[in-house]
């Protein structure tokens, strides 16, 4: 950097804004080993924006699918000390013990959820209710002092801040240090008082901004055990017991955050102390419905241009569903595929918004349209075209820009009638017995995404169930479908669908008024034609089963009803939506640009395998270390191999227990077979100094990696830890 | 007699005294003959014990109350260090509260006995108090043992140690002699308060009748529920609270008009299905009392709240379930017999000769064994049907499970080196989780073979 100075020196310079500087720093990984180019950092920006879309979308629904919960836990703790508030002096009030108000939130095993969960909830809280709230974990609080010192802390503490923020002439300017806050809940009656009176004392309008609690009503004092479970059921007892000691002149409220189930408070509590606790219950919405409202608003829309492909979304399904149930992992997995398609995918520079993609495909370098020449399903579409067309494709890059544009417009309308139909295939399915296409919308969708449904065995079974269906179903069903349809997007062909459909709901109604006719008439029409009689003949029977087969036949055909032509009419319709607009994404030509398809390597990432890594290091070390001289074919030890592959071969071959003195022989002679060194040396019962250590050191390494460990069964021997060989 | 005993306090205070404590006349008389007068040397040490709710605290406080002595009463639960203890009995002594003024800090700070016992004779001095006994009362006194070692003996011979003219009185519900400390010991003056028998719960109950109704009414209220709960409970405090709860219901019929106070009979079949259902409900805390309330005021028998326990149900990720399977069979079945459940070609094994003698008995009868981590996930490797890979994830799932306390970890033992589990669900629970994932447990259970 230049400076002004003559002098020689050293000067300071300092970084003109930390953040303007951060933001290339992430873009600068960004880039393939070569420097980063301008498309490098649109991608990013491209990335980043469409992710804060996506996280602002994830927040609001999530709070949305809380609100109920927050609702009913807010007017839990708001009515929970209406007694003491209102100072009724009543006679059942004054008899009964006083327990300590309890909300028992079942929240589900999804444990990481919960953070993001009970950070909302005591926000709200502090908006609404009551400034003092404070959170508990249980990692923290393994003794009752720390409990208590986490509780002093968070209300003494913050108090005395925000004292200062409004009264600044109560020259109050050190806040209380941890040392000094005497660790006794004796000091929280005091608090409170002062606390209250302030409040009440204090003018009006100082007190508005703070938050909107009534006068008369002294805010409660919330304390939240994030994850009961993993308290100590002693600490627990203590504090509640210590609390309950209290509760006269506090107004404690607890909130527990269960994971399992509300049972586990019987099982931490004994009666002495539960009977201290007024405990009402709150259960949370599952997290299986919590996953299907994520896939519907971030997956199953056109809002954002991003999509999964089928593997993928089945990685990550397996994942929420085999593993830890967690919507906000599904979420990071989301994140990552996001991420990672705008970093492995150059074309992923027009995965935005059409209007933002139409400008950038008219900036497009040289290189670039190139590179959209050999993306698989362009080449394909391209030797569809008629040979003129092709040569401009390949040739024009204006031409090409055009037609990209083009493309990516059909591209964005199939989406948009993509979803819908998806969505009335769903309806239609998912009330069939035993769910052939599966419960949920996204198992159908996976099964979209990866090949034509109309050609597995599900889907035939399913409208052969369809075909089957009551009237009084199928209307419903048409109804479901009507909704869906409008609830989306209202364009051409979708309009058309739903007015088709609409107009079978109509003919379904009218058939009601005419059916009675209709069924006269069709009685006629089988006495008229009655293959009956020609069964009264004598007959072979070989004839008799031709008989039996036309009348078979005869009767399908002719049997079919109204309602029976109009729901075939019906599923036709339905099938032939499936097959114009439910075509897999790759049969799309530019799926790629938007369609993020590198499933191993989420699957690598979300999902490690710790010990397979492990065993292939060990015994291929040639798969991480890529030495040449470190190929080995099949099972043999090489010799140029670490010491430690070695060992590990060699102990592979050992049963349960393995004798220190054998294998280190082994490992002698295996070495310095490699270092060419006379294999008749160490039988002279003296070992190489050096090799000793090394063999020493690779099994203390061994010991450190868990294959091995010291027994006491026998002297000089150690115990293997993992079964089997090779 | 009771002329010659109250002599010497005034009368308006006995009065009152005799008022607020029915039932332990016994108890009162011994506590005051032990007190004696305020400038009277008393015993160093006062060991009172006797079961929840049978009045200890209160009997000493409202005596040390209305005799105006000058007293202590500290909490062993809340004071759980001996710090906390001794500032809290200075704090109490000096009459100071903990404010904002002071910054919630207290006065005096001592940390050792020897410091507690200097401070408190300057107090006491400063006070005038040294001229009068001076009361520390510790209640839950249970809870010194688990503090340090010198604090019981300490107390005990609080009057020697300070020189000064102090009782420490200690308040447990555990006998003596669970407390004798090995050296120093200065054994106490033992006072029990046995249990109230049901004549007395009656008559302390009945005492607290609300104002609107008679005293014969409540009696008779007080009666009723008596009949159903003393079979399963006897503390006042729970029987006051359970008495308050349904009171409203028992006067429903009087207020309506239906039936008459003196109508015992009628009140009794409107209120005993009642007072049963709070057996299993409310007084087990199945349902809260505010809940209770709420169902009383709709008064819709039909419409039946949950209780805590009816939500047994836990969803769990599908691996999660199986490795909770795993860890259930791994803990009840023996070792030697998962190659007769998990290999294919077991042959037949005949369960008598097989096992030896203490395996005989049922395992769900000794309750779940410790197993190692490699068992587990054989087992779990061979009950779940498709090839699983053994990733990060399942071995978080096994400590995720832990932490749920599904799972227990047996040892404190290094965790890496072969770790071992407990599995702590029942039955009941186990089967419900393997019905959901269609495996059939008891198939595999060696005790239902």
């Amino acid at each position: 950097m230049a400076t002004s100075s003559v002098s020689r020196g050293c000067f300071v310079f300092k970084p003109k804004d930390s953040k303007k500087r951060k933001i290339p720093v992430a873009a600068d990984f960004f880039n393939k080993g070569d420097a980063i180019s301008e498309s490098d950092r649109l991608q990013f920006s491209t990335y980043e924006s469409l992710w804060q879309q996506m996280k602002e979308e994830t927040e609001r629904f999530q709070d949305n699918l809380n609100e109920k919960i927050f609702d009913s836990l807010l007017s839990f703790i708001k009515n929970s000390h209406i007694h003491l508030n209102s100072k009724v002096n009543d006679w059942s009030y004054r008899m009964r013990c006083s327990e300590i108000p309890t909300a028992a939130v079942v929240l589900g095993v999804n444990v990481p959820d919960h953070e993001m969960t009970f950070q909302r909830f005591s926000d709200l809280v502090k908006q609404s209710l009551t400034p003092h709230v404070v959170c508990l974990h249980g990692k923290e609080c393994t003794t009752v002092k720390q409990v208590l010192q986490k509780v002093l802390m968070h209300l003494l503490g913050g108090t005395v801040n925000d004292e200062e923020a409004e009264e600044e002439d109560m020259h109050h300017s050190t806040p209380l240090s941890q040392r000094r806050i005497h660790c006794s809940m004796a000091s929280l009656p005091g608090w409170y008082k002062a606390i209250t009176q302030t409040s009440g004392s204090g003018s009006p309008s100082k007190k508005r901004k703070s938050c909107a609690v009534e006068k008369e009503q002294a805010p409660p004092i919330v304390i939240i055990f994030k994850d009961l479970e993993t308290f100590l059921p002693e600490v627990l007892q203590n504090f509640i017991t210590i609390c309950s000691n209290y509760i006269q002149q506090l107004p404690l409220v607890l909130v527990f955050g269960i994971a399992t189930s509300p049972i586990t408070i019987h099982r931490m509590l004994p009666h002495a102390v539960s009977s201290l606790l007024c405990i009402e219950l709150f259960q949370s919405l599952s997290c299986s419905d919590h996953l299907t409202t994520v896939i519907d608003k971030l997956v199953l829309t056109t809002k954002f241009p991003f999509k999964l492909s089928g593997k993928v979304l089945q990685v990550l399904i397996v994942i929420f569903l085999y593993h830890d149930f967690s919507v906000r992992n599904f979420v990071k997995g989301f994140q990552l595929s996001l991420l990672e398609h705008f970093y492995s995918q150059p074309l992923s520079l027009l995965c935005c918004s059409l209007d933002e993609a139409n400008g950038r495909i008219r900036n497009l370098a040289h290189g670039d349209c190139e590179r959209i020449r050999q993306v698989p399903s362009f080449m394909r579409y391209v030797d569809c075209q008629d040979s003129e067309k092709q040569i401009e494709l390949l040739t024009n890059d204006q031409y090409l820009k055009d037609d990209v544009q083009k493309l990516l417009k059909d591209l964005h309308i199939y989406h948009e009638n993509y979803f819908p139909v998806l969505k009335c295939l769903h309806v239609f399915t998912s009330s069939l017995p035993k769910y052939p296409l599966g419960k949920q919308i996204r198992e159908l969708y996976v099964t979209c995404l990866e090949r034509n449904v109309w050609e597995t065995e599900e889907y035939s079974s399913a409208f052969q169930l369809l075909g089957m269906m009551a009237n009084n179903e199928l209307v419903s069903l048409l109804q479901k479908c009507i909704d869906v349809l409008k609830s989306s997007k209202q364009q051409k062909p979708l309009t058309d669908i739903r007015q088709k459909l609409e107009e079978f709901l109509s003919k379904f109604q009218k058939l009601d008024d005419i059916a009675p006719e209709m069924h006269d008439k069709e009685g006629d029409e089988n006495n008229k034609t009655s293959p009956e009689k020609s069964l009264q003949k004598k007959t072979d029977l070989y004839e008799l089963q031709k008989t039996l087969m036309e009348m078979k036949k005869s009767r399908r055909s002719k049997k079919l009803s109204r309602f029976e032509a109009l729901r075939m009419e019906v599923l036709e319709f339905m099938d032939k939506l499936v097959r114009q607009y439910l075509l897999p994404p790759e049969t799309q030509p530019l799926h790629e640009v938007i369609y993020f398809s590198g499933a191993s390597t989420i699957r690598r990432h979300l999902n490690a395998t710790p010990r397979t890594a492990l065993q292939t290091a060990l015994s291929k070390p040639y798969n991480y270390l890529q030495n040449e001289a470190l190929r080995s074919e099949g099972e043999t030890i090489t010799n140029t191999a670490p010491d430690i592959c070695i060992v590990y071969k060699l102990h592979l071959e050992c049963g349960r227990l393995i004798n220190l003195y054998d294998w280190l022989q082994a490992f002698v002679t295996v070495v310095s077979a490699s270092e060419g060194q006379d294999p008749d040396k160490p039988s002279k019962g003296q070992v190489d100094q050096v090799l000793h250590a090394r063999f020493i050191r690779a099994v203390s390494e061994l010991e450190f990696l868990g294959f091995i460990k010291p027994t006491k069964q026998k002297t000089d021997h150690v115990a293997r830890l993992t079964w089997g060989g090779f | 007699m009771s002329e010659l005993d109250h002599g010497k306090y005034p009368e308006d205070r006995i009065l009152s005294l005799k008022e607020k404590l029915i039932c332990r006349d016994l108890q009162i008389l011994t506590l005051q003959s032990i007190l004696g007068e305020p400038h009277h040397y008393s015993y160093p040490s006062v060991f009172v014990y006797g079961h929840t709710a049978t009045g200890k605290t209160y009997v000493t406080e409202t005596l040390l109350k209305t005799l105006k002595f000058p007293h202590v009463i500290v909490n062993c639960v809340e004071c759980f260090s001996s710090r906390m203890l001794f500032e809290q009995i200075l704090n109490q002594l000096q009459g100071h509260s903990l404010s904002f003024k002071n910054e919630y800090t207290s006065c005096l700070q001592s940390n050792t006995f020897n410091e507690f016992v200097l401070l408190y004779k300057q107090l006491v001095h400063k006070q005038n108090l040294h001229n009068q006994t001076v009361y520390i009362v510790l209640d839950k006194a249970e809870r010194l043992r688990e503090m340090d070692s010198n604090l019981l003996p300490g107390f005990l011979r609080f009057q020697e140690l300070a020189e000064e003219n102090a009782t420490v009185i200690f308040l447990s519900e555990i006998v003596w002699e669970k407390f004798r400390p090995g050296t120093g010991c200065f054994e106490p003056l033992i006072l029990h308060f046995p249990d109230y028998n049901k004549a007395d719960l009656q008559k302390i109950l009945s005492q607290d009748h609300p104002p609107e109704f008679s005293a014969d009414f409540y009696a008779t209220y007080i009666n009723i529920l008596l009949g159903v709960f003393y079979p399963v409970c006897r503390d006042l405090k729970e029987l006051r609270h359970l008495a308050a709860l349904n009171f409203p219901k028992f006067c429903e019929p009087v207020q309506r008009g239906d039936a008459k106070e003196e109508d015992t009979r009628r009140l009794w079949r409107n209120i005993e299905p009642h007072l049963k259902k709070a057996m299993e409900t409310v007084y087990l805390r199945e349902i809260s009392s505010s809940q209770w309330e709420r169902l009383q005021q709709e008064d819709k028998e039909g419409e039946h709240l949950k209780g805590l326990s009816i939500h047994a149900h836990v969803e769990l990720p599908f691996y999660s379930k199986f490795l909770l399977i795993a860890a259930y069979l791994s803990s009840y079945n023996p070792a030697r017999t998962d190659k007769r459940f998990f290999s294919k070609y077991h042959g037949k094994i005949k369960k008598t000769s097989f096992l030896k003698k203490h395996e005989k008995t049922s395992n769900h009868l000794l309750g779940p064994k410790p197993f190692p981590l490699d068992r587990l996930l054989a087992i779990f490797y061979s009950i779940v049907d498709c090839r699983v890979t053994p990733t990060a994830n399942i071995f978080s799932q096994i400590t995720s499970l832990v932490a749920l306390q599904l799972l227990t970890h047996v040892g404190h033992d290094d965790q890496l080196n072969g770790p071992k589990y407990k599995c702590t669900t029942s039955l009941d629970f186990i089967t419900a989780v393997a019905r959901t994932v269609n495996f059939d447990i008891v198939r595999y259970l060696y005790d239902f073979l």
